[in-house]
């Protein structure tokens, strides 16, 4: 029902390709409102073209946010930290 | 009012995600080492004026990104404002989805999983001018909203999005083109 009421100026209104994809990055940082979230979905759900490329973007986005931070910290670094405030921060009862 | 005598319980857990963060902003370990423990050393000062119930992590980070852009930026001498080219939008897409969508038997995210090396991303994403490596850090890695990097970077929320955009299209640039160094792209014009 809610689908029937076209108003190109509301959030919620049916987009073109060219409308979903410039919503691409606000759509995957999770940023757009609910209606308009709802509008990019039905969109999506009816064009593989945009839809193929959603899905390559929220993989890109798992693959930087997985491999950019997987690095091993120096195992020196914590004891660093609590000598500079003379804290046992890690609890194995001495300071550093 | 947060109490320093909690600190450590509360704020230690995310240094991994610190010092990541800290290797991303200034490329190499031992200014990223330094950079966590001055953030430390400052968070723990200022703790009294942290507001409990509010986000520990986008605090700390907040400390953190300042401290990186009053010192550690300047010390590298890095241009304020490199510029960055202009790429066309879905740029990596349309030059690597298709051979994604090749591939056979795997889910298309193992398969950009493993054509996308850890090396090459992470120099795609530091290789990116400071102005628009710290927005996709923060929100690429680190997953923070456009309203906290605003507060974080002191930009308005527009600025964050554009920097985003067009940090991320150059990443795309330049994975595109590790790949097609590797010749995994080339392929494509047989096919």
């Amino acid at each position: 029902m809610m689908d029937d009421e076209v108003n190109t100026t509301e959030p919620g209104a049916p987009r073109d390709c060219s409308e979903t994809l410039r919503e691409l990055d606000v759509f995957l940082d999770g940023e757009l409102s609910d209606d308009q979230q709802a509008a990019i979905r039905h969109h999506l759900s009816g064009c593989m073209d945009c839809l193929g490329a959603f899905d390559f973007h929220a993989e890109l986005k798992t693959v930087v946010a997985q491999k950019c931070q997987n690095d091993e910290m120096p195992p020196g670094l914590l004891a660093k930290i609590e000598l500079c405030f003379g804290t046992d921060f890690d609890g194995d009862g001495q300071i550093g | 009012m947060a109490d320093q005598a909690t600190f450590a319980a509360e704020a230690m857990q995310y240094a991994p995600q610190l010092y990541s963060g800290a290797l991303r902003m200034t490329r190499n370990r031992s200014d990223a080492e330094d950079l966590v423990q001055e953030t430390y050393l400052k968070a723990y000062r200022s703790y009294h004026s942290f507001t409990e119930g509010t986000n520990l992590r986008a605090w700390l980070f907040r400390i953190m990104t300042n401290t990186f852009i009053n010192s550690y930026r300047a010390k590298q001498r890095r241009p304020d404002e490199t510029e960055l080219g202009d790429f066309e939008d879905l740029y990596l897409y349309k030059n690597l989805g298709s051979l994604q969508n090749a591939s056979v038997g795997r889910s298309a995210e193992e398969s950009l999983m493993e054509m996308l090396p850890d090396d090459e991303v992470k120099q795609a994403l530091e290789d990116l001018p400071d102005n628009f490596r710290l927005p996709v850090i923060l929100a690429d890695v680190e997953g923070f909203s456009y309203k906290e990097i605003a507060e974080m970077l002191d930009i308005p929320i527009g600025t964050v999005m554009s920097r985003l955009h067009r940090g991320r299209k150059a990443m795309q640039k330049a994975l595109h083109d590790f790949a097609l160094a590797r010749g995994l792209v080339a392929a494509q014009e047989n096919g």
